[in-house]
C-alpha cells in the first residue's frame, strides 16, 4: 500500500510541471502560434527559481508577512515572470517579424541553455547553482492529514499539484466560456476570418504567447523546486517537449491535458523506478522513457483524419490571404 | 554574391555582435573592481580554435587545433546537409539528432559483430548507418505523406525514441559497462595515424572522405538530376508539382529518407572516426539542432553548408579554450543560438540588404554605360 501511495504521489510530482507547461502551450497553440520554445522557457524559469530560492533561503527573513513556506511560491512565480519575459522574444519573432515558429523556438531553446549556464558560471563559478533547502513540501492541512490513506497521500504530494488542477479548470472556463477564449480559438482556426470580425489577431496572439511564457516559467520553477535540489543544464531534460506531446495527446483541450499529463507523469515514474517493481522488472526502463513519445506519434496517426488541432497553428499570419 | 548568402552573413555578424554584448553585460562582476569579458577575451580563443594561432602569445603555434576543428566540423556538415536536403523539398527535418543516433547504433553493431577485412568493414558500417538513418527518416516522411501528420512533431518525438532505443540496445549488449560498449574491431575504424601525425596528433581521420562524397552527392542530386528537380518543385508548390505529374508523396518520403541518410552517416563518422565504441546518452548533443543552423546559414547549398559547418565547428571547439581563458564556455552556445534566431527573422534586415544590392546593381549599370545611366 505504501509503495502504491508513493507511486501516485510521484506521478503527481512529475505530472504537475507537464500539465502547467502544456496548458501554457495550449494558449499559444490555440491562438495559432507553435511554441516549441517551452523547453527553453522552462529552463529559464527553473534557473531563476533556483537562484531566488537559494538566496531567499540564505537571507533567513522571518516576519509576520514572510515565512519560509512562501519561498518556493515566490521563487516559482519569479521563474514564471522570467519565462514571460523570455517568451516575448518568441512572440516578437513569430508575430511581428513573421519568423518560422519552429526555427525561432529552436533558437530560444538553445539560447536558454547558453544563458542560464553562462550566468550560473558568472554568479557561482560553476555550471550548477548551489543546493537550496526551501523547495516545495507536502500538503499539510491539519485534519485532512488524519484521514488514513488520503492523509498519507496528501503529505507526500507537493502543493503545486493543486495549482495545476485549479489551472486546468480555469483554462477550460476561459477557453470555452469567455469572449477572450472564443477570440483566441478564432485566431488559431482562421485568423483572416477573425480579423474580418474586428478581432485584433496580433494582440490576441501576443497575449497568448506571453501567457504560455508565464505558465512555462512557473512549470520550470515547479519542476526545479520539487524534483531537484540544485539547478543544472539537464534539469528539464525534455519535459518541455513532453508538455507538447501532452498537448497533442490531450487534443488541445484542458481536460485532455490533465489526463495525458497524469499518464505521462506515471510513465516517467515507472521508468525511474521500474527496477523495484516486480511486474515491470524484466522490461528495460528505457522502454518506459520512450513510451510517451511513441504513444504521441500513434495518437497523431489515429486522430489524423479528424481535425482536432487548431487549423492555422504554425502558419505565418498573412492579412492579405483569403 | 546573392541575397541568401548575404542574409546568412548578416545573421552571423548580428549573432556574434549581440552575443558579445550579452557577455559584456551578463559578465559584470564586482570582484574588487568592476570587471567583465571584453570582445577580445571571447574572440581570441575562437581564432585559436581553428587556426591554431594564439594571438596572446601564451602558446606556440599548434597544428593540432586545425585537425580538431576539421574533425568537429564533420558531423555538423553532415547534419547540415541532412536538414538542408529536407528544406529543399519544403520539409523541416528537426529529427537529425535521432537519425544520427540510429546511424551510430547501426555502425556500432556492425563494427562489433561483423568480421570483415579492413576498408570493406568500415564501408559496410557506413552503409548500415546510412540505411538506419534513411529508415528513421522515412517514418516522419511516410506519416506526413500518408496521414498528413506534421513532420516536425513526429521528428521531435522520434529524437527521444532514437535516444532511448539506442540506449536500450547498448545496455543489452554483452560487455557493456560504464555507459560504453566494448571497443569496436580495429578493422572497422576510420582512425588514421597518417592524418593524425600531419596535424600534430589530432583526432583527424578518414571520415572526412564521407563528408567529401556527401557534399558532392548533395550538390549533384539537387542540381543535376531530374529527381532533385522534382523535389525542389514539390518544395516550391506541392499542388503544381502534382498537376504536372510528379509523385508528391513518394517525393516527400524519399526526401525525408535521404535527409535521414546524411544524418545517419554523421553517426557513423562519430563512432568509426572519433569514439571507436558505442555510448549511451543522457541528453542530446545538439548535432541535429546545430544542423538546422548550418543549413539556414548555408542557405541550403552544398558550398554554403560546408562553410557554415566550419563556422559552427569553431563555436564548438572554441568552448574548452574559452573556459581555459576564463570565459564561460556557454558564450559560444549563446552566439550559436543568436545566429539561428537572426536567421529566423530576415524581415529585420532584409530591406537593408535589398537597398545595398540595388545600389550595387545601379553602380554596375553605371560603369557599363560609361558613367551614364
Amino acid at each position: 500500500m505504501d509503495s502504491i501511495i508513493t507511486i501516485i504521489a510521484s506521478t503527481f510530482m512529475y505530472a504537475t510541471p507537464i500539465i502547467v507547461a502544456a496548458i501554457g502551450g495550449l494558449f499559444s497553440e490555440r491562438s495559432g502560434v507553435t511554441n516549441i520554445a517551452l523547453e527553453g522557457i522552462m529552463l529559464i524559469g527553473a534557473f531563476v527559481a533556483a537562484v531566488l530560492c537559494y538566496f531567499l533561503g540564505q537571507m533567513n527573513i522571518n516576519s509576520a508577512f514572510f515565512n519560509d513556506s512562501m519561498i518556493p511560491w515566490i521563487s516559482a512565480l519569479a521563474g514564471g515572470i522570467a519565462g514571460l519575459i523570455f517568451s516575448i522574444l518568441h512572440a516578437i519573432a513569430s508575430i511581428k517579424y513573421k519568423a518560422d515558429q519552429i526555427i525561432s523556438g529552436t533558437a530560444l531553446n538553445m539560447l536558454a541553455l547558453g544563458l542560464t549556464v553562462f550566468v550560473s558560471q558568472v554568479m557561482f563559478q560553476s555550471q550548477r547553482t548551489p543546493a537550496f533547502n526551501n523547495g516545495f513540501k507536502g500538503i499539510n492541512i491539519g485534519f485532512l492529514n488524519d484521514i488514513p490513506i488520503l492523509g498519507n497521500l496528501l503529505i507526500q504530494t507537493y502543493s503545486p499539484f493543486i495549482f495545476s488542477l485549479v489551472l486546468v479548470v480555469v483554462t477550460w472556463f476561459i477557453v470555452k466560456k469567455t469572449r477572450f477564449g472564443l477570440r483566441l480559438r478564432a485566431c488559431g482556426e482562421y485568423p483572416q476570418a477573425a480579423a474580418s470580425m474586428g478581432i485584433n489577431v496580433y494582440k490576441t496572439r501576443y497575449i497568448a504567447v506571453i501567457i504560455s511564457g508565464l505558465l512555462g516559467g512557473i512549470a520550470g520553477g515547479f519542476m526545479m523546486l520539487t524534483v531537484d535540489q540544485e539547478f543544472s543544464a539537464s534539469v528539464i531534460h525534455g519535459f518541455g517537449f513532453i508538455a507538447i506531446a501532452t498537448l497533442i495527446f490531450g487534443k488541445w483541450n484542458a481536460w485532455g491535458v490533465l489526463f495525458a499529463g497524469l499518464f505521462f507523469g506515471f510513465s516517467n515514474v515507472i521508468a525511474t523506478t521500474s527496477g523495484s517493481i516486480a511486474i515491470f522488472k524484466d522490461i528495460p526502463n528505457d522502454f518506459f522513457f520512450m513510451l510517451p513519445y511513441i504513444l504521441t506519434i500513434l495518437a497523431l496517426v489515429i486522430t489524423s483524419g479528424k481535425s482536432s488541432g487548431p487549423k492555422a497553428v504554425g502558419e505565418i499570419y498573412d492579412e492579405e490571404k483569403r | 554574391m546573392n541575397k541568401k548568402a548575404l542574409s546568412g552573413i548578416v545573421a552571423v555578424v548580428l549573432g556574434f555582435g549581440v552575443g558579445i554584448i550579452f557577455s559584456m553585460i551578463l559578465g559584470i562582476k564586482m570582484d574588487g573592481g568592476l570587471t567583465t569579458y571584453m570582445p577580445q577575451d571571447v574572440l581570441a580563443p575562437m581564432l585559436k580554435s581553428f587556426t591554431g594561432y594564439d594571438i596572446t602569445g601564451a602558446e606556440a603555434y599548434n597544428l593540432r587545433y586545425v585537425g580538431e576543428f576539421i574533425v568537429a566540423s564533420i558531423p555538423l556538415i553532415l547534419t547540415g546537409l541532412s536538414v538542408g536536403f529536407a528544406f529543399k523539398t519544403g520539409l523541416f527535418n528537426i529529427g537529425a539528432e535521432g537519425q544520427l543516433m540510429m546511424g551510430s547504433l547501426a555502425a556500432t553493431l556492425c563494427g562489433l559483430y561483423l568480421d570483415l577485412p579492413p576498408i570493406i568493414h568500415p564501408l559496410v558500417c557506413i552503409i548500415a548507418a546510412g540505411i538506419a538513418g534513411f529508415l528513421f527518416g522515412v517514418i516522419p516522411g511516410y506519416l506526413k505523406a500518408r496521414f498528413n501528420v506534421h513532420e516536425v512533431v513526429t521528428c521531435i518525438m522520434l529524437n527521444y525514441v532514437g535516444m532511448y532505443f539506442a540506449n536500450m540496445i547498448y545496455r543489452s549488449l554483452p560487455g557493456f559497462s560504464s555507459e560504453k560498449t566494448e571497443p569496436l574491431k580495429e578493422t572497422a575504424l576510420l582512425k588514421s595515424d597518417f592524418l593524425s601525425s600531419i596535424t600534430n596528433g589530432s583526432h583527424l581521420n578518414w571520415s572526412i572522405l564521407i563528408v567529401v562524397v556527401s557534399l558532392f552527392a548533395y550538390w549533384f542530386i539537387i542540381n543535376k538530376t531530374t529527381f532533385g528537380y522534382q523535389l525542389k518543385a514539390i518544395g516550391n508548390n506541392k499542388h503544381a508539382a502534382n498537376y504536372s505529374g510528379m509523385k508528391v508523396n513518394r517525393g516527400i518520403i524519399m526526401s525525408m529518407g535521404i535527409s535521414g541518410l546524411f544524418a545517419g552517416l554523421a553517426g557513423a563518422a562519430l563512432v568509426l572516426g572519433v569514439f571507436g565504441y558505442g555510448r549511451t546518452l543522457t541528453g542530446f548533443e545538439e548535432y541535429g539542432y546545430t544542423g538546422i543552423a548550418v543549413a539556414l546559414v548555408g542557405a541550403n547549398s552544398a558550398l554554403g553548408i560546408l562553410f557554415a559547418g566550419g563556422l559552427f565547428s569553431i563555436l564548438a571547439v572554441a568552448q574548452p579554450l574559452l573556459q581555459v581563458a576564463g570565459v564561460p564556455r556557454d558564450i559560444a552556445v549563446i552566439i550559436s543560438a543568436l545566429i539561428i534566431f537572426f536567421c529566423a527573422i530576415p524581415l529585420l534586415y532584409d530591406k537593408y540588404i535589398n537597398k545595398y544590392l540595388e545600389k550595387r546593381q545601379h553602380k554596375k549599370a553605371k560603369k557599363q554605360n560609361g558613367g551614364e545611366v
